[in-house]
């Protein structure tokens, strides 16, 4: 007989679906299938069951080659090289629950560094923004069941976040939406022709980098005010009836991704995207919101925000919190090499990092946590494999709308493996016996 | 645990009937108990100082998603006041939005040893426990917003009290939620289309059922039930000039209503930030103060409570589940907005606010609130706030206490005020001598908050049963004070126990404590048709699964404590 578990979350993107259902071998060691959840999601609980899969810590040798270590020395050369340390910097936290995040905010206070999540290359940007000009947004049910005005600018859910259009936006039939996709109107922005783009009603194919120019002109158009003939390639004509789309609808959203949070003007794109929103919102009701990509990048920043009020990128070597993105964000600190000892869990900065800070970390005392074999861990002196937070652990994740999810437990992790939690419960309680404070 | 006995202060317990008398107060196993019950204590000498019960807030946005929107989207909050990681404390940041640790921290400093966080959105409660749980020291509770969820428009539009009692019960499971709170009933709905509820009688766009209608089926429902809390209020018109007398209209619905619970609570509407609510004029030019209006209705209907929402006169941060709000406060101060709507329930606004003495309404505000205070007849019922941090940070009740307690205190600010005159004219807070003693203070800060809650078996007094929660001042009330002297006496508790334990001893936090949530569990006849309702709302309109909602496990939720109601029938 197998078994099934039902309102399984997937640990993949910011969706954070949460009606997954995992059928288990009668054993309950196996996941067999993996239903309602996107290819990558189920791709996700399927690899946990690599056989392959490191189940000891991996100490890299002076040839180059690893060799397996207890849990005890992988606790013990964590917390020397953390307590010893002048400046430490722990990254990534973006796919672990918010239980082990703060654990490793507890650490890192202790040791004084620095604590940063995947933010710092995608969505810091979106932070910064919002710190300057706020953001009116809401609940993905919200759009579900209310708007009748889609927009995806610089992003394309069709691959990065495959079910974010039929759970959320634009298929799904709410309870002011009966008629699902035919209430609703769809703009995409995107210089490229996706998969999203072709699903649109209009599809602005913005100058790569222009997209500044765009939504500035979007906002003069809602006042009807005069535009060049073209601006960002597009014509003025469409932008006069694409702000007339806008203004014309019920309720609406604008959904945006890296497409314009790392694009040329960066912060400027998002100002400019909210500031769009909140005019709206003197037409109609609209809202904004991020397409956060790792499942829990949100719930990192939410528990930075109420342990120490920002968001990402935060130093703590004085003993209090400071935050200074470009000054001390992760890549920065790496590349003017003022950390000494470089922490990785729960993200790969070795596959997305620029290749000099990655050079860097492979100078430094480093330990990455990782269920698997990434980049990041084979330029790491240590790496401590753990379970798969979310397949073999629980704990709470934050959705792209900040809407928090206790993750479930499907199956138990390899005999022997520790979990994030207790892992980094191990080495704070040797960084507190190494400092000597109770 | 060690037994201690708090010699020879001048106690305030308005349950005791303690008006400064000298006395000892012993602390048993956690409980206060007989000063002849403990055996070989350790002596606290209190002599020349003022000992109260632990205080008690009942009105405060202190955790959960609004609360850290407003601390991520301002980082300049947190400029100058960052405190680096000591002996036995976190490190600490942020003024009119503190992170959660300075948040346990300076409760304790004030004295107060009990919190109730006072918006908790349903779809994200577990956020708001998980800064409860990083909040050291204080016993916390929070209320989860009931006035626009969908279930409740539709069971009161149809009349069905017993199925909103149910659906309640149910949610505050869910949620491990305290009490039945209400936010713009109706108008945050409304907000889902960028509309309001501005009056009792306007009605909700498509549920069909009005603001008023909907606050007197929660008390129903919410004596139906017969919670340890009444129903509390935030009415509809906050912060419009004219205000009143939608406030009036709202007051209105407790007419006639008795409480039925076993808790000991006499009341059945509280009415939060009452401050925000007191206004007259029809324009800013002419905003004026309508405290009175307010706080005699207040004090002649004995089954209704207020807090009052001090203007503090800081720079702060706005937030409030009346998004309409929000929004049209950004229109009016042109300051970054933020706005978060939650599906089938719920809204939230967040936007920094200047109350600047140079500006005639900040004035006027600030002296309705010291009005309301003055004028209320009877403290039990009208209890200190600062609805932080809307009307200013918690951090402020030293100050508040300074203003109430010393009318030279309030003259020397009236004439600070750069528009002093207009501001005179336009409120009687210059025509009010009262000085409020410290047994009045005592139960509106205490003994007053704590049996409007149903917990006065366990907060509020020093009767020998209840927590052991002792605050220490050094303050003598024999002597004459300096309204600074009085303000920095409360600034920083000398000792503060919390259930047994000593928190602060000589002014600085020794201890964490053993923090506690505390959450109302009610027992409910089986209703069917209630969870059929629910199973298909999750079903259709939900962006999470049923099976997703309720919160539940050590990792939000260390130390609950639940109060039981039984209600079955
Ligand atoms: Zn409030």
């Amino acid at each position: 007989m197998t078994k099934t578990v039902t309102d399984v979350i997937c640990p993949f993107c910011g969706t954070l679906c949460d009606d997954i259902e995992v059928v288990l071998s009668d054993d309950g060691k196996k996941i067999l299938e993996v239903v309602n959840a996107c290819a990558i999601g189920a791709q996700k609980f399927h690899h946990a069951m690599a056989e392959d899969r490191p189940k000891k810590p991996r100490m890299k040798q002076p040839d180059g080659t690893y060799k397996e270590v207890s849990y005890d020395e992988a606790v013990e050369y964590t917390a020397q090289m953390l307590a010893n340390a002048k400046k430490p910097l722990l990254y990534g936290w973006s796919s672990t629950s918010c239980e082990a995040d703060s654990i490793g905010n507890e650490i890192t206070e202790l040791c004084g560094g620095c604590v940063d999540n995947t933010a710092a290359v995608c969505h810091g940007t979106t932070l910064i923004a919002l710190q300057d000009v706020g953001v009116p947004s809401c609940t993905l049910g919200e759009v579900r069941n209310r708007a009748d005005r889609i927009i995806y600018w610089g992003c394309n859910p069709a691959h990065a976040h495959p079910r974010h259009m039929s759970r959320y936006s634009i298929f799904p039939r709410g309870f002011f939406t009966g008629k699902g996709s035919q209430s609703r109107k769809v703009i995409v922005v995107d210089p490229r022709v996706t998969d999203t783009a072709k699903l649109a009603d209009y599809h602005y194919q913005v100058e790569q980098g222009r997209d500044y120019e765009l939504l500035q002109a979007f906002r003069t158009a809602l006042k009807g005010e005069w535009l060049p003939d073209t601006v960002a390639g597009i014509p003025k004509e469409k932008i006069y009836e694409g702000a007339e789309v806008m203004k014309s609808g019920r309720f609406g959203i604008i959904f945006f991704g890296m497409g314009v949070t790392q694009s040329l003007s960066k912060n400027h794109n998002i100002d400019a995207a909210i500031c769009l929103t909140k005019e709206l919102n003197t037409y109609t009701k609209f809202t904004i919101m991020p397409m956060r990509g790792h499942y829990n990048v949100t719930g990192h920043g939410e528990v930075l925000g109420w342990q120490y009020g920002f968001p990402y990128s935060v130093d703590i070597s004085r003993g209090y919190a400071r935050y200074n993105p470009g000054d001390t964000s992760t890549i920065d600190l790496l590349l003017r090499g003022e950390v000494d000892a470089f922490f990785s869990i729960a993200t790969d900065p070795g596959a997305h990092f620029p290749i000099d800070a990655v050079r860097r970390i492979s100078e430094l005392p480093s330990v990455a946590v990782d269920p698997f074999i990434t980049p990041t861990t084979e330029v790491s002196k240590l790496h401590v494999p753990v379970a798969f937070v979310g397949i073999e652990v629980g704990g709470n994740a934050y959705r792209m709308d900040n809407v928090p999810i206790d993750c479930r437990k499907v199956i138990d992790p390899p005999e022997g493996v520790l979990t994030d939690e207790q892992f980094l419960e191990r080495v704070l309680k040797r960084i507190r016996e190494l400092k000597g404070v109770k | 645990m060690t037994e201690y006995l708090i010699k020879n202060g001048f106690v305030f317990d308005p349950v005791l009937k303690l008006k400064g008398e000298k006395a000892d107060v012993a602390i048993r196993d956690g409980k206060i108990v007989e000063t002849t019950e403990v055996k070989k204590p350790k002596v606290i000498d209190a002599s020349g100082m003022t000992v109260m019960a632990g205080g008690v807030e009942i009105h405060a946005h202190i955790a959960g998603p609004k609360v850290n929107s407003g601390r991520i989207f301002r980082p300049e909050d947190k400029l100058f006041n960052t405190v680096p990681v000591k002996k036995n404390m976190r490190a600490q940041g942020g003024f009119s939005i503190p992170t959660t640790y300075k948040t346990g921290y300076a409760y304790a400093q004030l004295g107060y040893t009990t919190a109730m966080e006072a918006a908790m959105p349903p779809l994200f409660a577990r956020h708001v426990h998980e800064e409860m749980r990083d909040t050291p020291i204080l016993d916390e509770g929070a209320y989860p917003v009931f006035g626009n969820n969908w279930f409740v428009l539709e069971y009161i539009k149809n009349r069905e009290v017993e199925n909103t009692a149910a659906y309640i019960a149910w949610l505050l499971r869910a949620t491990k939620g305290y009490a039945v709170k209400s936010v713009n009933p109706g108008g945050t709905e409304a907000w889902g289309w960028g509309l309001n509820c501005l009056q009792v009688n306007d009605p909700v766009p498509y549920f069909d059922v009005t603001p008023d209608e909907i606050t007197r089926g929660l008390i129903e429902a919410n004596e139906y039930l017969g919670l340890p809390h009444s129903l509390h209020i935030h009415g509809n018109n906050l912060g419009n000039p004219g205000n009143y007398t939608t406030t009036l209209d709202t007051l209105k619905a407790a007419s006639g209503q008795k409480a039925k619970n076993k808790f000991g609570r006499e009341t059945i509407l509280h009415h939060t930030h009452v401050q925000f609510h007191s206004y007259g004029g029809d324009k800013w030019a002419n905003f004026e103060s309508k405290a009175r209006e307010i706080i005699d209705y207040i004090n002649k209907h004995k089954n209704i409570t207020a807090d009052v929402g001090f203007v503090t006169l800081d720079e702060t941060t706005t937030m409030t589940a009346d998004g309409p709000f929000e929004y049209h406060l950004s229109q009016l101060n042109h300051l970054k907005w933020v706005n978060a709507d939650v599906e089938l329930e719920t809204a939230a606004g967040v936007v920094p606010y200047v109350y600047s003495p140079d500006i005639f309404v900040c004035g006027v505000q600030w002296a309705i609130g010291l009005e309301i205070a003055l004028l209320a007849k009877d403290p039990m019922r009208v209890f200190i706030s600062t609805d932080h941090p809307n009307a200013g940070p918690f951090t402020r009740y030293p100050r508040i206490l300074k203003w109430l307690m010393s009318a030279k205190a309030r003259e020397e600010q009236i004439k600070a005020f750069k528009q002093s005159d207009k501001v005179v004219n336009s409120s009687e807070i210059a025509g009010i001598d009262r000085e409020l003693d410290l047994y009045e203070v005592a139960a509106m800060t205490r003994a007053g908050p704590a049996k409007c809650l149903g917990l006065s078996h366990l907060y509020g007094s020093l009767k020998p049963g209840v927590d052991g929660d002792v605050a220490v001042y050094d303050f003598n009330p024999e002597k004459e004070h300096t309204p600074d002297q009085i303000e920095k006496a409360f600034s920083s508790v000398k000792y503060l126990f919390k259930r047994g334990e000593k928190i602060i001893d000589n002014h600085e936090i020794v201890s964490h404590g053993n923090k506690r949530t505390l959450w109302v569990d009610v027992k409910v006849n089986e209703n069917l048709q209630v969870m059929r309702d629910i199973q298909e709302k999750f079903m259709k309109y939900y962006t999470v699964t049923l099976g997703n909602y309720e919160v539940h496990g050590r990792h939000f939720i260390p130390n609950p404590f639940a109060l039981e109601v039984d209600a079955t029938r």
